[in-house]
């Protein structure tokens, strides 16, 4: 515990003869953990970043192109949106591919612990990431979001994978019609 | 409490009388010393003259906790009080925000917090600036002796840590100039609980060190939303992150403002038709409010209890005369009264105020790979794979990051500019993350002028 006022120099600067200097805005708490973050991405080599904006790394896209499993010669993009309360909150996550998948519904909505409920501020952009390309390796029909394609995993797995087939090549599953996303 | 007393004696010794009575019990405090007293205390007339006629305080937030402060602070004898906030009145704010009345509904909360106290509280000069701490600058805020939060957003308290911790200033041992300290003294609520709570920056655990402290935000897995609700919350839910960016009822592109009654109405509506189709009861108005808002019911006496603790450490650290508190205070109300009080530590990797900034001299027509290779090689640095950004003119730039592909392509080309090409100066801050810093560090540039450009001359 200190004295912070001598009653000597109790005076304070009257606003605007503010020392010499001027005011430089400083970069946010958010900008500095996400500039960590992304300084140690260290992705697997399915995943690839683009960044609209090398200047905005609050904005950029994750590319998942698994090599196994049902989604295996796709490619899937995600949009990362960090925003000011980052960490506390965790990123706005959405797949912008048309994707069949228990897990992602078809307005790219994806159902995945960490990016909702179970966030903690201690995970990074590499723990969304590692979580992305599970979801991929193995899709969780316990928690669906696309039901349709989770009652088809659970009950027929031959026509489901026919099914993610069918939709990476473009063409309609039920009555959605995907765009084909193979590489 | 005070109360004008009006007899038929004369004026003028009625006035100091009254004066006597109403700072007598504030002078027991200041003038005498006693076993409480922190251990550098000098009992003087001075402080009391300090507090009323020097010492500059900043109320952030003129709502629940705001007003309280205000007239907390005002009763107890500080006039050079300012006041920031950036709402106006609501109907719904009636019931606790005692400052303000059914007329002021629409108006400014700081303005008419402001004019309340000023009137009601004789000599008090407080000053209101309606509009948000983002507006105002580093002049603006260092100003100030002591600042106090009544706050209901997280980010905002980062921002003003933020702001705090830039405010400091080291010598050069790298020691922390200790006046440049602007103590910060921070409340919340939140139904019956509570924390006060008071922080040094740069000396004790600071906002973004106990980030993890607070609550998260409720959230439901989005599979129970989409598929098995159970709850009317669910519903609501539902409608707020998927339904509306489906249907998009007001355009696309149209954010869900909860403000916004017409909005609020839309998800309501929605939300029933979904709870019938699922057997769930208890989709009301206000409930689709409260999801959409994250409210929860503010108490009167919670804010009354946490107000009075931050104002007492104002006045704590205004006149010295006891020692504050060490330094979390949580009050719990809803089962009996409890508190606790402990020291919340400060983080060794805090991002925001364990980042006391380093000075790097180089050359002044240097380019940004001598930056690069001196983070690399020098003893003090020794780092792997430096990411490099500043912020110029409030942007933030990239200026070079090897570890992501993309950014290296198109960031490559900065290496060799110089770095008084890419708007660096002398003084000028940038920021620097690798793995061998437990979060990004900052490195004040000092450009030194080249001798030979300056023999050529």
């Amino acid at each position: 515990m200190i004295k912070l006022f001598s009653l000597k120099q109790q005076k304070k600067d009257e606003e605007g003869s503010a020392r010499a200097g001027g005011s430089q805005k400083k970069a946010s708490a958010a900008q500095l953990r996400i500039t960590k973050d992304l300084n140690e991405l260290n992705l697997p080599k399915t995943c690839s970043t683009e960044f609209p904006d090398p200047d905005d790394l609050l904005n950029f896209k994750l590319i998942i192109c698994p090599d196994e499993g049902f989604y295996r010669g796709g490619r899937f993009v995600f949009s990362f949106k960090v925003g000011p309360n980052y960490p506390h909150e965790p990123p706005k996550v959405k797949c912008e591919t048309a994707v069949y998948h228990p897990n992602i519904d078809l307005e790219g909505n994806v159902c995945l612990n960490i990016l909702r409920e179970d966030w903690k501020p201690v995970l990074t952009v590499n723990s969304i990431v590692y979580g992305l390309q599970y979801l991929f390796l193995e899709p969780n029909p316990e928690d669906p979001l696309n039901k349709e394609a989770a009652d088809e995993l659970q009950s027929n797995r031959r026509l489901f994978e026919q099914h993610v087939q069918r939709a990476m090549r473009g063409g309609y599953v039920g009555s959605s019609y995907f765009e084909r996303c193979l590489k | 409490m005070f109360i004008v007393v009006t007899t038929m004696d004369s004026g003028e010794s009625q006035v100091s009388e009254y004066q006597n009575r109403r700072w007598m019990n504030i002078r027991k405090l200041l003038e005498r010393s006693g076993p409480f007293c922190h251990p550098d205390f000098e009992p003087s007339a001075e402080i009391l003259d300090f507090i009323m006629n020097s010492c500059k305080v900043l109320v952030v937030g003129a709502g629940g906790l705001g007003c309280e402060l205000l007239k907390d602070l005002a009763l107890m004898g500080f006039k050079k009080i300012h006041i920031v906030d950036m709402d106006t009145i609501e109907l719904s704010n009636l019931n606790r925000q005692f400052l303000f009345r059914k007329n002021d509904i629409g108006l400014s909360k700081a303005k008419c917090a402001v004019e309340f106290v000023n009137k009601r509280i004789p000599g008090c000069e407080a000053v209101a600036h309606h509009c948000t701490i983002q507006s105002l600058d580093e002049g603006f805020y260092r100003q100030f002796h002591i600042i106090v939060c009544g706050l209901d957003s997280i980010v905002a308290r980062r921002w003003l840590n933020g702001m705090l911790v830039s405010l400091l200033e080291y010598n050069d041992d790298r020691s922390l100039d200790q006046s440049s300290v602007i103590p910060m003294v921070d409340g919340g609520t939140e139904g019956f609980k509570g924390n006060a709570r008071v922080i040094l920056p740069g000396m004790s655990a600071c906002i973004e060190c106990t980030l993890d402290l607070y609550p998260p935000q409720k959230t439901y897995p989005l599979c129970t939303i989409a598929n098995t609700p159970r709850l009317p919350e669910h519903c609501i839910e539902y409608v707020k992150v998927i339904q509306w960016a489906k249907e998009n009822p007001w355009g696309s592109g149209t954010a869900l403002d909860g403000d916004d009654p017409q909005h609020v109405a839309w998800v309501y509506e929605k939300a029933q038709e979904r709870a019938m189709k699922h057997g769930i009861a208890n989709v009301t108005y206000r409930l689709t409010q409260g999801v959409l808002k994250n409210i929860i019911p503010a108490v009167a006496s919670t804010n009354a209890a946490i107000a009075a603790a931050c104002a007492t450490e104002v006045f704590k650290l205004a006149s010295s005369c006891c020692v504050n508190m060490n330094n979390y205070m949580i009050l719990n109300m809803a089962d009996g009264v409890y508190t606790y009080t402990f020291s919340a530590e400060k983080r060794q990797d805090c991002i925001a105020c364990s980042n006391t900034p380093h000075v790097m001299e180089i050359e002044s027509n240097a380019t940004l790979q001598v930056i690069y290779d001196k983070l690399c090689e020098d003893q003090g640095y020794m780092m792997k794979s430096p990411g490099i950004t500043t912020v110029i003119n409030g942007r933030n730039k990239t200026l070079y990051m090897s570890s992501i592909k993309s950014i290296e392509e198109r960031t490559r080309d900065n290496l060799k500019k110089k770095v008084t090409e890419m708007g660096l100066y002398n003084g000028a801050d940038i920021l620097v993350a690798d793995v061998t810093t437990p979060s990004t560090i900052t490195i004040k540039l000092k450009l030194i002028e080249n001798e030979d450009v300056e023999m050529s001359r």
